[in-house]
């Protein structure tokens, strides 16, 4: 899946937890959760709405892999098959 | 015949609009079974019912004038129910001992919990009176009695809505509660490595939170403390039977409810979390049940996502107590001698000093500590 | 100069006042009735009309309630503004059936297509020993069409602003001054100027009772508020004004501060106006009230001719006085 695809998703879930981002404005290397006020309910969520769209499962001790948007769409690109 | 009144939802609302009823005259009703939906500044909630019967009469219809807490909105005809205790209605022939109150009267002392038995009426033929309640209060209360021409600042934006409840009542708890307050240090080590470890196992959906550990942990150091699941009322203190557990919850822009988990210490952390999910997904679509706003009885807030080490929280009157969770962050430990760095969860107890003190709050951290010891006991 | 100098001038002059104004603003107004021209007026407020604005404006009748009144009808239906002058609302009964059946109806019947822009004006209400068939006060009854407006001016300045903005509404309004008012003594600046017709007035502020009335009983009203204030007892006293429609806001306002009512209204108790505001504030103020709603009316009887035998059948100031105590002391 081409990287322009697995943002496209990425935005999509992520919208559904934090309807008002304004996602252009946030910087590919800024710390998402931070950023968009996300909570550890709303990351488990997102993270299994990823696994639903994206076939992706992602454990627990890789959630400090996961700080911006590069690291997220890098992460994801690489084990989706 | 039981009344069905206009719920109060919380210790600081005084009127809720009837937006709809869900059950029509004649229905069967249970206990429990939602009965209508009640808006307030909080949102929107389903009521329930305590009374197992038939739907009477309607009384009241739906529509966007507010309501005062304690007005009757329908009745119920109550049926044989198991787990409702009869409510003594009296016979035809009895009419002349019914009792005679006046609405205004009838209504203040719902309103503020009088029970009429004890009221002696002055009015004429006996009749209870508007003074006569008021006496029973203690100094006069007709300043909170709605005057129609002049509403409280009525505001059509839910934020702003809750954020007014919110401000109403942690006014009420500072002007009127004197806090004490504790806080402990918890080693997290053991309670980490075993939530791992489960984690580990378990698919993405059935994942624990972390919170679920502590939120679990409290509910059992309860069991051992039990005068901290409890109501303040009229001086006295009144235990609750059930832990129920409210949850701080933060809405999406701003605002905060803590809607209760039911009986905590009775569920599974499979179970609890599932609860806990589900609380959440409907605190912030609106979608909570009337119940939910008023059976806490002790409430815990968790502010570990931020980088909050140490909450000092304010009390939700009636309860007594709020534990408070800060993030678990890696701190320094010593131990026999040693120094090693441990994963540590500073948790506060802020509780009422006039139901209790430092002691119990205490032997509740103390309990608290002992459980997240023993991950897998919970 | 002089518009807001206040005159000395009595009820009655305050009225003519009204209708000299109307008479000079607008072409299309003009008066009809029982000796409203040459006599002035039976009870002297046309007095001087005639000789000011001529015969094509003030008109004389016969004695014909239901053809005038049907003529004024017509008039409206033809662009004028008629005042139709009935000299009491006893005989309004004969041009009833103009009143209720086509000045009330046409709008609604011609699917919105004819109004009729009447004004009729009576005395009403008893208190001058003229006995059963001439003491009616029939207001409150009217209150009981569709498609009508019922004013009742109590005060000088309703009894001069009202005229105009009535006739300014396209639909019927029917007018009652009570007789007794007529040589009522007060002040009132030259050029009063029109009040509104769908507001009650609260006349003193109070909290311990609702007092809730209209035409001459509101004076006595007044009267008995003084005497309570005495007594520690504080009213609040409402002129209703406007009789259809009812300012039913302003009342349960009212309900909702003192938690008691008491109304007072000279027709008699039975299907009468005030049982209409006791069920609108048992409907919509149920909640506030500490004690059922009261109503002094006259006594069910046929108006007595003695002068003692009338005064014991009209409400009177000490039966309102000795009523609202009871209310509020129980």
């Amino acid at each position: 899946m081409i990287e322009a695809e697995i943002r496209t998703t990425i935005i999509n879930e992520l919208t559904q937890i934090a309807p008002e981002a304004d996602f252009e404005e946030l910087s590919p290397t800024e710390n998402i959760r931070e950023e968009l006020d996300i909570d550890s309910f709303d990351f488990l969520n997102f993270l299994i709405s990823l696994d639903d769209k994206l076939g992706v499962e992602i454990p627990e001790s890789d959630y400090e892999k996961l700080i911006s948007m590069d690291d997220l769409i890098g992460y994801l690109q690489e084990r989706i098959d | 015949m039981a009344d069905f009144i206009m719920p109060s939802l919380g210790a600081d609302m005084t009127t809720g609009i009837l937006v709809n009823w869900l059950v029509e005259v004649g229905d069967q009703v249970k206990h429990g079974d939602s009965i209508a939906e009640v808006e307030t500044a909080k949102g929107l909630f389903e009521v329930e019912v305590f009374n197992a019967g038939v739907v009477d009469q309607i009384l009241v219809q739906p529509g966007s004038e507010e309501i005062a807490v304690g007005t009757v909105l329908a009745t119920i005809a109550e049926g044989d129910a198991a787990d409702v205790a009869p409510t003594p209605t009296p016979a035809p022939t009895k009419i002349a001992e019914r009792r005679q109150i006046s609405p205004v009267a009838h209504r203040l002392a719902a309103e503020n919990h009088i029970d009429l038995s004890q009221i002696e009426g002055t009015g004429s033929q006996g009749v209870i009176c508007l003074a006569d309640i008021e006496r029973a209060i203690g100094g006069t209360v007709r300043e909170k009695v709605p005057h129609l021409s002049a509403e409280p600042k009525k505001t059509t934006d839910f934020k702003a809505g809750v954020r007014q409840a919110i401000a109403a009542a942690m006014s009420l708890s500072n002007r009127e509660i004197p806090h004490y307050y504790l806080a402990t240090d918890i080693d997290m080590s053991r309670s980490l490595r075993w939530l791992e470890e489960q984690n580990r196992q378990r698919s993405i959906r059935e994942r624990l939170l972390p919170v679920v550990l502590p939120l679990k942990a409290v509910a059992l150091a309860l069991g051992k403390v039990p005068e901290l699941n409890a109501y303040w009322v009229d001086g006295e203190l009144q235990l609750k039977q059930a832990v129920d557990i409210g949850f701080a919850i933060t809405l999406r822009g701003g605002g905060l409810m803590t809607p209760a988990l039911h009986n905590v210490d009775q569920l599974s952390l499979d179970q609890l979390m599932t609860a806990l999910s589900d609380l959440i997904t409907r605190t912030r679509s609106g979608k909570l049940r009337g119940s939910e706003m008023t059976d806490a009885g002790m409430t815990v807030t968790g502010l570990g996502d931020l980088g909050v080490r140490t909450v000092y929280g304010v009390i939700y009157p009636p309860q007594v107590a709020l534990v408070g969770l800060g993030k678990i962050a890696e701190q320094p430990w010593a131990e026999e001698g040693a120094l090693s760095v441990r994963p540590v969860l500073t948790a506060t107890l802020a509780a009422d000093h006039r139901a209790g003190d430092g002691h119990q709050g205490g032997q509740f951290l103390d309990a608290l500590n002992h459980f997240l010891q023993e991950p897998e006991n919970l | 100069m002089g518009e807001l100098e206040l005159r000395k001038m009595t009820y009655r002059d305050a009225v003519r006042e009204g209708l000299r104004e109307a008479l000079q603003k607008d072409e299309r107004v003009f008066l009809i009735g029982e000796d409203v021209g040459r006599y002035g007026g039976c009870f002297a407020v046309s007095k001087g009309l005639l000789d000011e604005f001529g015969s094509e404006r003030i008109r004389d009748t016969p004695l014909s309630e239901s053809a005038f009144t049907g003529a004024g009808i017509g008039a409206a239906l033809g662009g004028m503004r008629p005042i139709v002058e009935i000299m009491t609302v006893n005989f309004s009964l004969l041009a009833l059936d103009q009143i209720m059946n086509n000045a009330a109806t046409y709008l609604h019947m011609s699917g919105g297509q004819f109004n009729v822009p009447l004004v009729i004006r009576m005395a009403t209400g008893g208190g001058k020993q003229l006995a059963a068939q001439h003491s009616h006060s029939l207001e409150g009854w009217y209150t009981h069409i569709p498609g009508i407006k019922v004013l009742c001016p109590a005060t000088l300045e309703d009894a001069r602003g009202m005229l105009w903005s009535a006739l300014i509404d396209p639909d019927p309004v029917l007018i009652f001054e009570p007789a007794v008012l007529y040589p009522m003594e007060g002040e009132l600046a030259e050029r009063a100027a029109a009040v509104n017709i769908d507001r009650a007035k609260v006349h003193r502020e109070g909290k311990d009772l609702s007092l809730i009335s209209y035409g001459s009983c509101l004076h006595k009203c007044l009267d008995a508020a003084v005497i309570l204030a005495e007594k520690g007892i504080e009213v609040d006293l409402l002129d209703l004004r406007t009789l259809r429609p009812l300012d039913t806001e302003s009342f349960l306002a009212s309900v909702a501060k003192t938690h008691r009512a008491l109304i007072v209204d000279e027709g008699w108790r039975s299907g009468s106006l005030s049982a209409e505001i006791s069920a609108r504030i048992m409907e919509q103020a149920f909640y506030q009230l500490d004690a059922p709603v009261e109503r002094i009316c006259s006594a069910e009887v046929p108006m007595p001719y003695a002068k003692h035998m009338e005064e014991a059948a009209l409400p009177q100031v000490t039966t309102i006085v000795e009523t609202a105590r009871r209310m509020v002391h129980g």
